[in-house]
Order: C-alpha cells, then structure tokens, then sequence
C-alpha cells in the first residue's frame, strides 16, 4: 500500500514498438512524396518541409540535402531578399539542429559550407561562435575542425587569433590531432619564412616555444600519439627541390643514365629532360631500366654512334631538367669506356629527409630530453622512436651502434610492428653503408651479415660494380636494381630471394652468386628476367630448392642459353 | 495547530540532518509513512547553512544559557504503567567555544539590517538585530566547558549580555589592543568614504573597483542574504555515494553544483596549485619535464594499484609518507601526492590508505571537471532539503519547530511505540530514528565524543590570485606538530552563492585538539591577516585580509557504537551528527544500513516513476511525483510551503 503504481515493462514495450511503426511509417511515406516531387520538377517550400521532416531524424540522407539546394536555387530566383532573408535564417537554424542531432554529419556540415558561400553577408562570427560550442562538447570532432577552418578562411580570421584558440583547446585537452593540424598549418603563415629559406619551416624561437609546448605533453603522457606526430613535424622539414644526382656515360652499351633526387616522369623528346651532346640539342628516348613507364629515379636513353665516336678529345654532355632548373655536365674523354658526373652523397641530402637540417644543438637537447624521458619510460616506443630519428639526423655513423641497440629494444616493446622495424633498420644501415662506400670513393658495397630485409637506395648505387647481399633476410631483388647500370658481380647468397624481377637488362652483370636460398627460388621460371642481361656467364644455384627437380639442368640451359655455366 | 498530525506514522525521524533525510525520503519512497521533526526552526541540524544575520542569530543561541527549558514536564503524566519513558534533550549540546571576531571596520550607524531580512526571510531566526548580535564577540556560557574559554577573553571585553545597551563599541570587536586602536583610528575616515559611495549600489562597486575594495562590517551586514555558511564544510567526491544516490533518485534535479576549480598546497610559506589531472599536469608551469612525468607514472600506477601489488606489497607495514619516499618521487611531488592527493596523515596512514584514498581522489577526477570535487550552490545545507522535498513529494509530513518531549517505550515488549511531542501529542510508529544531539546526557553519559574544530572566516581575497576571481579552492595544511591534526581549508567565492561579491568565505576543519580557535588560529595567522586600513594602498601579494572570523567546536558524533547508548530499544536508530571527513560517504552508508534494517529487501531511493508510466485510477488515485501538481496528500506539501513552518517568525525564546 502507499505505493505508485506504473505500467509493467510489457505495456511499456508495446507503446513504444506502436510509436516506432508509426514513425516508421511517417518517415517512408515522406521520402516516397520528395522523391515523387523531384522527379515531376515540384521544387518548391513544400520539399524543403517534407525533406526536414526526415533529415531532422536522419541528418545523413544526402541525397535529400541535394534536393534541398535545388530547391533552395530555385527560390533564390523566385523571392524577394526579404523572403530569401527568412528563408536563409530558418535554414541555418534548421542546419544547426541537425547538427544537434549528428554532430559529426558530413552532409550536413557540407550543406552549411554551401549555404554559407552563397549568402552576400555571411555572419561569420556567428559561425566561429557556433564551431567553438560544438568544439566545447567534443574537441575532438574533426568535422568541426573543417568547418572551422573553412569559415576562419572565407572571414579571414587572423592567424594569430587561431593559434591562439588552438592553445585553448590544447590547454583543455592535448590529446587532440585536429588542434596540432592546425598549428601545423597556422606558424607558417604567422611566421613567413625569406623567399630564399626552405619553405614551411618555423624560425628558431618559435620552434624552440612549440618543441616545449609539445615535451609538455609527451612527458605528461608518452603514450598520446597525438603529441609525438606534431613532434616529427616540427622537426621535419619540407621537401627537397628537385635535382640531378648523377650523370653516367657508357661507351660500350652507347647509353647514358640520369639519376634523380626523388622519382620522377620523363617524357620522350625533349620537353622535360633536354639532351646536349657538345652543346647542340640531342633527341632521344628516355626510358626506364626495368622498362615502366613510370616516375622513377633513373632514366636512361641509347646514344647516337656520332656523339660517342672518338674523333673528338672528349665529348661533353649536358642534361637539363627543364621544370626543375637543374642541370648535370659530364665528359667523356677519348680512350674511355665510361665517363660520369656525380654529388658526393652526402648524409644530408640522403638522409635527413625525415629530421630537419636545423641545428644541430637543437636536435641535439631534443635527443637530450628524450633520452630522459626514455629513462623513465624504458618502453615507450614513441620515444624509443624519436630517438632513433634523432641519432640519424644529428650523426647516422656515429649513432650507429646506439641506433641498433635501441632498435632491438623498440622491437621487444612493439612485436606488433616487428616487420616495419626491421626495415626501417635496414634502410638505415644501407645509407650507413652507403656513406662510407663514399667516403671510401670506391665502387664496391659490402652489405654482408646485416641482418637486412628490404634493399632501398639502390639508386644511389649507380656506379657500383661489385654488390655483396650475402647473409641476410631479403626476399626479393627489386625492380629499383635495375638501376645498377654498372653491377658486374652480384653476390645474393644465403638469404630468402623468391623474385629476381630485379635482375633485368643488367648490361654489364657477368656473376649472379645465388647460392643456399633455402626458402626461394622453387621453379626455374622465376630466372626468366636474367636471360635479358647480354654477359651473365656465371650463375650459382646450389642449395635452392629448385636444384632438385627433374631434369632442371636441361631447363636452365634452354631459358639461359647465354649462361656458360651454371652451379646447382 | 499539532491537532491536525496524524496520530500514526510508520516511520518518525527526529533531526534533519543529512541521514535523517535520507533515510526520510527513502522511506518515504518506499511507500511507508515518514512523520520528519525537528526542534529547530530550521532544515538540516549541525548540517544546515545560514545567511549572515541568520548564522548571528545562531550564534546567539549557542551562547546563551538556556535556562528556559526548565519546564513542568507534563508528559510524564502520559506515560501509562506498562510504559516508560526516555526523555529526550532540551537543549543542543553540541556546539562549544564559539568565538566571533570582527575586524572589517564598524560603521557609525546603528540601523543597518540585512536588505530585505523582513520581508523574504529565508534565515529562520530575524529577532536579533545583527549588529547587536555582532557586537558580542563571545559570551561565555554556564556550561562548564566554556569555562575554560572565559578566561581567554581580554580583560577589556564587556560581557555583553545587554547588547542593547552597547550600540557603537568598537574596542568590542578588538581581540589585543594595538588592532583595537588601528580600528578606532581609521574608523571615521572610512565612515565618511561609506557614505559617498552611498548611492552606488554595493557588489558592483566592489566589483568594478577593486581599488576601493574595502568591505566594511555593514555591508556584510546589509548583504547578509548573499551569504550562506556552512556549519559543516564538506564537498561531494564526484564518484562518492552522495552523488550516485542524488542520481539515482533523482533528487539531482532539486540542486545545482559548481566543480572546485583548484587544488592548493601550503609550502614553506608560500600557497601554489597542485597540479592533479592530465591537463593540469600538461600546463603546469611550477613542475620540470621529469616531474610531469614521474607524477603522471605514479598516479597512473595509483590508479589500479591493486593490479601490480609486487609495487607495493613490501611497503604495506610502513606509513604512506616513507612508501613515497621509496617511490621515484621529488620531495615537491611527495608532498604534493601526501598532503593534498591522497589528503592522508603524515605519522598515522599506511601504504594501502594512502594508494586507496589517491586512487578514490583520481577515480572521481574528470567527471565533472578538472578536480574531483563539486560544491553545492547556496551551501552544503541544501542537500538535507533536497532529500526532506523528495520525502515531502511522496506524502512525508514536515514539522520544524517541533521538538518531541519523549520516546515511550513499551515494558512488555521493550520496543518503542509512540512518541510525545511539545503539544503532549502522542503519536505511534513502528520505528523511530533519533539524531544523536536529541538524546539527553543521561542516554548519551557512556558515549565517548570526539570533537570538531571549525572556523568560518570572511576575506577580501583569494589565498591565491588567478586569472579568475571565481575559484572554489580545497586546500590542507598538514599537522604541525604530534598531536594536532591536519587542517582542511575550503575557499569559497561569490558564484558559489555563499557569500556577498568581493568577498571569499573560508572555512578551516579539523579533528580537534583543543579548543576550535587554539586548533585553527594558527593556520589563519600564517594564510590571513587582520584587516585594517592603512594597509589598503600596497596591497598586492599581500596575503588576504581578515573581515570576520568565526570559531566554533561542534561535537563530532560518527563511528560510534550504539551500545555505547544506554538503554535503547531494537526499534529506536541512531543517527550521527556531521563527521570530520571530507566527503559525505559516511552519511549515505549510515542512512543505507539503517534503511535497510527498517525495510529490508527494499531498492534504496529508486528512481521516480516516469510520470507517463503512472497509472491512475479512479478512487485510489496516488500522488503523481513532479512538484507542479501542487495537490498531493493533504499534509504532504513541499517542505518549504508546509504549514508547521508557519511558526518560524516567532522569536525563539
């Protein structure tokens, strides 16, 4: 006694299933009578009611938002501006209770972009205010980021004004992509760099500021990834333009080779590489070693006999990148096989594509911090990461062995990414290697017993003429080793190679050592590609799988006719 | 007038404390029929919150003797052969020591009264004239503990016991002499300055001109209404059982609450903001790189604690403090964690208390804000109304003003059955729940109380300036010495609705020692400083300045046992005053058991009804659950319009 009495649970359930089918219904007979209207041309208020009906509940019907503009095009011929006026204020108050609704509906968001745009007095500050109590609820929704960013473009909102509301909105919460985007894309336009300086990078005190706003947060919390992607980009440094690495003339295979600093498409002729053989223009085909047409770093084309012969001391060639304004000259003098030009690859231009060339004392107390912040959290692997990078940019040879040790340790805190670890290893260890092949100035890599999984820069391999990638993990010889026009001998044993795709038109490779590929190499189709390399006499096969099939040596001399003798 | 109470309750619940209501409105919830006294003219007991004139007109009570209680007790005649009687108190024993202090300076006039104090009263008590009740720094009473305390009074210090009579006597307010003549000195000059910024009306002259800041006793006096002081200073842990019970049932709705914005720390000397969340930690700008991270990792850890015991296992034996000491801590970060964290004692509390009150403190962190805190708007004497409206709303019947002579006790069965009231009413129940001050000295002469020490003081600013002068700060003070305890500081602004704009309302707590202001005045001393006025002009990073200073102990009447109480029956529940604590766990927990003893089986203050789901039928029409439909039972009424607060105009004498 004494007690409420209220409706069972059942009675409950009945009355609101009864409300949903009737909702249900409402919703389907609304979308049959717009649809019905458009299709007959009826573009008129009674769309923009219907089609509210149903977009109130589902702000993600797109194609209702399309109906919506047709009609609202429509109107804009037919009313006065004072109607139009109304019309637009019931549509914005419409949007923002959509909004309400979804807030993170790209329909809608894209409705009021469009709507926005086409108002003569847009209120824009209406518009910041109304971003700002949608960031209030979910900093994070990167919808609103958008729109905001849109609408502090049309109002032209100053820079300093957003980067200050990103600080709010960091100061709440930092883990947030969105507002470190939008720095990224703000400190550049407050901070304009001289024409000549690299472009989209900050001046020292403001860099200096931000790397502290940032350690804030990773010391805060080293696990927010948030913070660490802003990291690398502030560390990072905009792309390098465009150049010619290395220039190389054959006499013997009557071909010159151009390398490039990053991939790049050449088209036939002389429109975008230019050809000068002794100063007048030449007309070639450019191709690519492996014969794609497809941006990439080296780029070869046959040569006349006439700009070859020997009638002359020397013949001068020149290669112009013409969108570029890069140039390369080489000589070939009278009596040689081979004449080549080339930038000394320096560990800057090769290596610090990922950190910035900013000084090095910068780097240099960021590696500090980490390195303090790696005491504390042995097992971040963002800051096991950042380390990494850091050693690179500040000194690859000297870190090396450091570098390592913290790559074994980065891969025991994240198995999970094992794979991409080892080779980011063994891209670092190439450029090592690379450097002090350099600095060797000699033409012989040894790549042996490094534990490599993946081969890159081989285009910066161009004059090598003895490559040897015995005892390691690889898999594949990639196309890129096409580009090692000059490899003579190529030493592969010991590893996992199940493709030589790479192997092709290889002009002056005379030994391929493929020996104990104990996992690979299981049908002799996959030495189809070597056939196109003219002087390959040796091969050694022993301990490959395929050596045991039936009659394989009759195989091999019929796909290698050219291939004095083969090992199996 | 008591004619028309209903001679029958289920359930009579004497105090309306934070409990009593609680288990009131879950009773009531529950279907049974709540009868809810109290002798008091006011909600809430030892939990309630005052305006200015109405905390003076308390004061006044409290420090006079109460001798008018002596009464023919006429209800002895009522009490049958097969019945006996426990009488129950006439006279609230649990305040002690209350001690004013008044240093903003007096004006000339004698007439200020609260603004509208007559018309709209929301303090019970209006017979006092606040600057009379003002003028009594302290009276001391009877009462053989304030004995003591009489003795501490300056040799100058007329008792005032005419306060009629002493209109204008500023060497009342002094509490040493070189004050008291600061005092008279400017006393004239910031007269005249009041009565040129006359016109202008009061908050937003101190609010728009801070330069002239100067608060003066009447205008605390005549902004009296802006005020609402606590008698117990508490805050809501954002996850604790108030706050999941005020959702559960729903009784949210009759309440609104502001986050603390900040947690403080008192360190050699010199008050800073503990950083506490993550974004707290990201913006700090006190602590190194390395500390961020060493505080993060192990409030991190603190959160599951329990998962990783082979962190902490082998400190179980030692106290919190030296645990810390082990831990890869600063001494800055130590500190921080100990004292304003984990808010546990320095010599007393083990590992596990300390990683379970730092994991309760981050558990509630985030919530609702940057701090694990909420205060309630209009003061913590709110909440017990909210629960008495939510009891109201289901047909619980409201008397304040109302005291109960006894509680008669059935021989046969040992079982109370009925009480007595002021009317010599008798009116039967099957239980019966009595707070503890409403027992006599003769039930309560086996019970061993601990005390609470309070302060309540009136400032002119932050104990820490920020960007925004609206803070709501908790901070603690650690004991001094062996022996004492620490000292909780809550620092209240106007937005809170707690007091007059331009001013901070500060309340001190501690387990007592000694007396409230031996406990507390030296705390006050190190944070605040007299107001006087020469000081006006340099005033920046000065501490702030005292205006009014309270100090009061109020007996602390939580965790004991009920056989500590003589000669109760099984059917009469005790219910304790406010506790020490922080948070107000230990009255849901309290109201919880004791509900579930009188209905067992039954859900504790479920949610109401959806009013959509009520059905309603003809002559068994109930009551439908929403305040709008202002018709419920007959008596059962919102506590605030109810009938027995008709007498609350009456003096109290």
């Amino acid at each position: 006694h004494g007690r409420l009495k209220v409706k069972t649970s059942e009675e409950q359930a009945e009355a609101k299933r009864l409300e949903r089918e009737q909702k249900l219904k409402l919703y389907l007979s609304a979308t049959q009578a717009v649809f019905q209207k458009r299709q007959a041309g009826e573009l008129d208020e009674s769309v923009l009611e219907l089609t509210s009906q149903i977009l109130g509940a589902n702000p993600d019907f797109a194609t209702l938002w399309n109906c919506r503009r047709e009609v609202l095009q429509q109107l804009e011929t037919q009313k006065s501006p004072e109607e139009l006026a109304a019309l637009v204020k019931a549509e914005l108050g419409f949007l923002e209770s959509c909004l309400r609704v979804n807030p993170k509906s790209y329909g809608t968001w894209h409705h009021r972009c469009w709507l926005l745009s086409r108002l003569p007095e847009p209120n824009w500050a209406r518009e910041l205010e109304l971003c700002a109590r949608f960031l209030e609820v979910d900093e994070r929704n990167f919808h609103c980021w958008d729109y905001r960013r849109f609408v502090a473009a049309q109002a032209a909102v100053p820079p300093a004004e957003e980067l200050a509301f990103t600080d709010s909105l960091i100061t709440r919460n930092f883990s947030n992509y969105s507002s470190w985007h939008y720095r990224s894309c703000l400190l550049p336009q407050l901070h304009p760099q001289p024409d000549s300086g690299p472009q989209d990078r900050l001046p020292e005190d403001v860099l200096l500021k931000e790397l502290e706003l940032v350690q804030n947060a990773f010391f805060t919390d080293p696990n927010d990834q948030s913070a660490w992607f802003y990291h690398r980009w502030l560390l990072g440094r905009a792309d390098p333009q465009d150049a010619l690495r290395c220039l190389h003339v054959s006499r013997d295979e009557a071909c010159l080779t151009v390398s490039f600093s990053r991939p790049l498409l050449v088209s036939s002729g002389m429109e975008t590489l230019l050809l000068m053989v002794d100063g007048s223009p030449l007309a070639v085909e450019w191709r690519t070693p492996d014969g794609r047409n497809r941006p990439n770093h080296v780029w070869l084309c046959d040569l006349p006999a006439a700009s070859l012969n020997d009638q002359l001391p020397q013949h001068m060639f020149c290669v112009i990148w013409m969108a570029g304004d890069a140039q390369k000259e080489c000589v070939l003098l009278k009596g040689r096989q081979e004449g080549w030009c080339r930038d000394s690859a320096t560990d800057e231009q090769l290596f610090r594509c990922e950190l910035s060339v900013e000084k090095s004392t910068v780097l240099q107390s960021e590696l500090e911090s980490c390195k303090e912040l790696q005491e504390l959290e042995p097992e971040n692997k963002w800051c096991l990461l950042t380390i990494i990078l850091l050693m690179r940019a500040l000194d690859p040879l000297l870190y090396e062995k450091e570098t390592l040790q913290y790559f074994q340790t980065l891969k025991a805190v994240d198995p999970m990414r094992a794979a991409y670890l080892d080779d980011l290893r063994s891209k670092f260890l190439l450029e090592n290697s690379v450097l002090k092949m350099e600095y060797a100035e000699v033409r012989v890599l040894h790549l042996a017993h490094k534990d490599l999984t993946v081969l890159c820069h081989l285009e910066q391999l161009l004059l090598v003429t003895h490559l040897d990638l015995s005892h390691n993990r690889l898999r594949a010889l990639p196309s890129a080793l096409a580009a090692l026009r000059c490899l003579e001998v190529l030493q592969v044993d010991d590893n996992d190679i199940e493709s030589l795709d790479g192997v092709t038109n290889l002009p002056r490779l005379r030994e391929l050592l493929l020996c104990s590929n104990r996992k690979g190499l299981r049908q002799p189709t996959a030495l189809q590609s070597l056939a196109s390399c003219p002087r390959l006499v040796l091969l050694n096969l022993q301990g490959n799988p395929l050596c045991q099939a039936v009659g394989i040596s009759e195989q091999l001399a019929e796909l290698l006719p050219l291939v004095s003798s083969i090992l199996i | 007038m008591a004619n028309n109470l209903p001679s029958e309750f289920d359930v009579i619940v004497i105090g309306t404390g934070l409990p009593e209501s609680v288990i009131a409105a879950a009773c009531s919830r529950s279907g049974q029929r709540v009868l809810h006294v109290d002798s008091r003219s006011y909600y809430g007991g030892n939990w309630a919150s005052f305006s200015f004139s109405g905390l003076l007109s308390w004061l006044k009570e409290h420090q006079e003797s109460s001798d008018a209680v002596n009464e023919s007790p006429t209800w002895q005649e009522q009490i049958l052969e097969n019945e006996e009687a426990i009488a129950l108190s006439k006279k609230d024993r649990t305040i002690q020591h209350v001690e004013v202090f008044c240093y903003a300076s007096q004006d000339l006039h004698e007439d200020v009264e609260e603004a509208g104090a007559l018309q709209k009263n929301r303090a019970p008590l209006t017979a006092v004239n606040p600057t009379e009740a003002a003028d009594s720094v302290f009276l001391p009473k009877e009462d053989e503990s304030l004995s003591t305390v009489s003795c501490e009074i300056p040799a100058e210090q007329p008792p005032s016991s005419n306060p009629e009579s002493a209109p204008e006597v500023n060497d009342v307010e002094a509490v040493e002499e070189k004050e008291n003549d600061g005092n008279d000195k400017t006393c004239v000059q910031a007269t005249s300055e009041k009565e040129t910024g006359e016109n202008v009306p009061t908050a937003e002259n101190t609010a728009e001109q801070p330069k002239k800041n100067r608060i003066t006793y009447s205008q605390i006096v005549k902004e009296g209404r802006r005020f609402n002081i606590d008698l117990v200073s508490k805050l809501l842990y954002s996850r604790g059982l108030l706050i999941e019970l005020l959702i559960k049932s729903n009784v949210s709705r009759y309440a609104e609450f502001k986050n603390v914005t900040r947690i403080l720390a008192f360190r050699d000397g010199r008050v800073e903001q503990v950083p506490c969340s993550r974004a707290d930690v990201f913006n700090s700008k006190q602590l190194t790189m390395v500390e961020k991270r060493m505080l993060m990792k192990f409030l991190t850890f603190c959160m599951d604690y329990e998962e990783h015991p082979d962190e902490y296992k082998a400190y179980e034996e030692m106290t919190f403090s030296e645990y810390l000491k082990t831990q890869k801590l600063t001494p800055n970060l130590q500190y921080f964690v100990l004292h304003s964290i984990a808010m546990t004692s320095e010599a007393t509390s083990t590992t596990i208390d300390g990683l379970k009150a730092t994991k309760n403190f981050l558990r509630c962190l985030g919530r609702y804000g940057n701090t694990p805190f909420l205060f309630p708007l209009y003061g913590q004497g709110e909440l017990p109304q909210c629960f008495c409206r939510m009891c109201a709303v289901f047909g619980g019947i409201y008397c304040l003003h109302h005291s109960v002579q006894c509680l008669v006790v059935d021989k046969d069965s040992g079982k109370c059955k009925a009480i007595i009231d002021q009317f010599g009413q008798r009116i039967i129940s099957k239980h019966f729940i009595v707070e503890d001050s409403y027992f006599s000295e003769k039930t309560c002469s086996n019970v061993q109380y601990r005390q609470i020490s309070r302060a309540v003081l009136i400032t002119d600013r932050s104990v820490l300036k920020a960007d925004s002068d609206q803070q709501i700060s908790i901070l603690t003070v650690p004991a001094s010495k062996p022996g004492t305890f620490a000292v909780r500081v809550i620092e209240l602004c106007s937005s809170t609705m707690t007091c007059m704009k331009g001013t901070y309302l500060v309340h001190l707590t501690c387990t007592s020692s000694k007396t409230a202001r031996e406990d507390l005045e030296p705390v006050v001393q190190e944070l605040f400083t007299p107001y006087t006025e020469t000081e006006i002009e340099n005033d920046e990073g000065k501490k702030p300045r005292l205006l009014w200073a309270l100090y009061f102990n109020m007996r602390d009447s939580s965790d004991i046992s009920r056989n500590s109480y003589n000669d109760l029956s099984s059917n009469i529940y005790i219910c304790s005053g406010p506790d020490c604590g922080l948070g107000n766990d230990n009255a849901v927990k309290q109201a919880e058991a004791l509900f579930q003893q009188i209905c067992p089986n039954e859900d504790f203050c479920p949610p109401p009804p959806n009013p959509e789901d009520i059905v309603l039928d003809g002559d068994s029409l109930q009551p439908e659950p929403s305040e709008s439909s202002s018709i419920l039972q007959t008596n059962s009424e919102t506590p605030k319009e109810s009938p027995y607060l008709g007498n609350q105009e009456e003096p109290s004498e």
